[in-house]
């Protein structure tokens, strides 16, 4: 095999074009491949996790590759970035079908309660969240923002599209939180593992700047 | 601050090229489409929307190419529409770089569409387009029109709208047919009505004339996105132009 600079995790769940062509854009120079090869995934240099459906079916079709392992391997060692249903299939459980997920960390993933949410004006909020939301960085304390938040104003604006959100039970993960209206964890981040709720692949400048650093980023030196 | 009203443009294609009509009649010329999707985004469009409304199935592949080559350059939200017959259309206008394809005429011909490919792909790709017209000689206030605007279906769009959603539609796209093309401002009456009886997302369409128009849409319709066009493709505003505008009035956008 050649090698596979960023793999592009396929388990069968919708289109995984959007990301592989802004990571292609992003980095032209890189070898990306979209693959369902365990193989593929572990010896890759870097790995993206999408997801797009709904989190049992992802879960099933993950299985049904063969593929848990070698995802958990790549979390755990490789520049990894989970986008979505990447980062929901990344806790222990889902409200959505009552699923299992990976357990890589603890909490759960929730629905938003729509019916009772209403924005300042009084006005319906509609379930899916899908839009345009602002993104606040959450930093650890004492320490420079997260890499993948370089050249991203705080506050700036990601395009989302879900219906469920997560929970993270150790909060020292929580990397960036949006509005709606209450607060809700939409991005966690430990060691050599980023992983965001919302589409970098599909919010235009601020995403492909996020998605240069994640090809730049190198965990294990800082 | 928290979620943006979202800016739509909207490009109806036909042989490759960007057509706008008056009506669904009368198309002039606005240009190529993989350009005008490049300005667009460029002037902070949220998302684009791309109707095929080729008449001749031959034609048919030509979209995909469109899509395909908008979706390598543009990394902003892309829906496409028209001609959706099938799982299979849904399937390939995915593949070809949609985010999100639109069902019209075939959600009414078959409906179980809609649920069978909201199941397989996920409600957040699958938007349901309602074309709806006043009506005066029925119970209700507003009817289901197909084909372009032209054939009547005696659906109440209401209860189309709530049964679409129950499907699995994530989205609506809601066209008054007695707007489209006229400039006289979205139907906000009929946008306010479906918003009010659905959890999803609603997007108003057919009518805008000025940024005003676009205003009135999230304030009177309840409309979580604005569709437009004309007043985009030949220059009147720009999408920059209309978003500060929004904003200008209590509207939040995303700048």
């Amino acid at each position: 095999m050649s090698k596979i600079d960023i793999a592009v995790v396929d388990y069968g769940m919708g289109n995984l074009r959007s990301v592989s062509k802004a990571l292609e854009h992003v980095a032209p120079s890189k070898n990306v491949v979209v693959t369902s090869n365990p193989a593929e995934i572990v010896q890759a240099e870097r790995v993206v996790f999408p997801g797009q459906g709904a989190m049992p079916d992802c879960m099933r079709e993950l299985d049904a590759r063969g593929l848990r392992d070698a995802v958990l391997y790549a979390a755990q060692h490789k520049p990894f970035l989970g986008i979505c249903i990447g980062l929901q299939m990344l806790f222990e459980h889902s409200e959505e079908g009552d699923a299992a997920g990976l357990g890589l960390f603890k909490g759960n993933v929730k629905r938003f309660p729509s019916p009772d949410m209403v924005d300042s004006h009084g006005d319906k909020l509609k379930v899916p969240h899908m839009g345009w939301n602002q993104v606040y960085q959450v930093n650890k304390t004492g320490s420079s923002p997260h890499a993948l938040w370089h050249g991203i104003e705080d506050g700036a604006r990601f395009y989302y599209v879900h219906s469920y959100y997560v929970e993270p039970q150790d909060k020292g993960v929580i990397s960036g939180f949006s509005l709606y209206p209450k607060q809700f964890t939409c991005a966690i981040a430990e060691n050599n593992l980023f992983a965001v709720q919302f589409h970098p692949e599909k919010s235009a400048d601020a995403g492909l700047q996020l998605l240069t650093n994640f090809v730049n980023w190198m965990p294990n030196s800082a | 601050m928290g979620l943006a009203k979202r800016i739509i443009p909207c490009l109806d294609v036909t042989n490759g090229r960007v057509v706008k009509g008056v009506n669904f009649l009368e198309l002039r010329d606005a240009g190529d489409p993989v350009e005008i999707a490049r300005r667009y985004n460029e002037q902070g469009a949220d998302e684009l929307t791309f109707l095929d409304i080729t008449a001749s199935s031959d034609d048919r592949g030509l979209i995909l190419h469109i899509i395909e080559e908008v979706a390598s350059q543009v990394f902003i939200p892309l829906t496409v529409g028209g001609g959706v017959r099938e799982v299979e259309d849904v399937r390939r206008l995915l593949n070809a770089g949609a985010d999100k394809v639109s069902i019209n005429t075939t959600a009414v011909l078959n409906p179980k569409i809609v649920q069978a490919a909201a199941a397989k792909f996920g409600s957040q790709c699958i938007v349901v387009a309602i074309d709806a017209k006043k009506v005066e000689n029925q119970s209700f206030e507003w009817e289901v029109f197909t084909h372009g605007g032209r054939r009547a279906t005696g659906l109440d769009a209401i209860k189309w709208a709530e049964y679409m959603v129950s499907l699995g539609a994530g989205e609506l796209l809601v066209t008054s047919m007695d707007r489209d093309g006229t400039k006289v401002g979205f139907n906000n009456p009929l946008n306010k009505a479906i918003s009010d009886a659905v959890e999803v997302p609603i997007i108003a369409s057919g009518g805008v004339g000025n940024l005003q128009h676009l205003v009135d849409g999230v304030k009177q319709g309840g409309a979580d996105a604005v569709l437009a066009a004309s007043i985009f493709h030949y220059g009147e505003y720009t999408v920059k132009q209309a978003k500060e505008y929004m904003a200008q009035h209590g509207i939040e956008v995303r700048l």
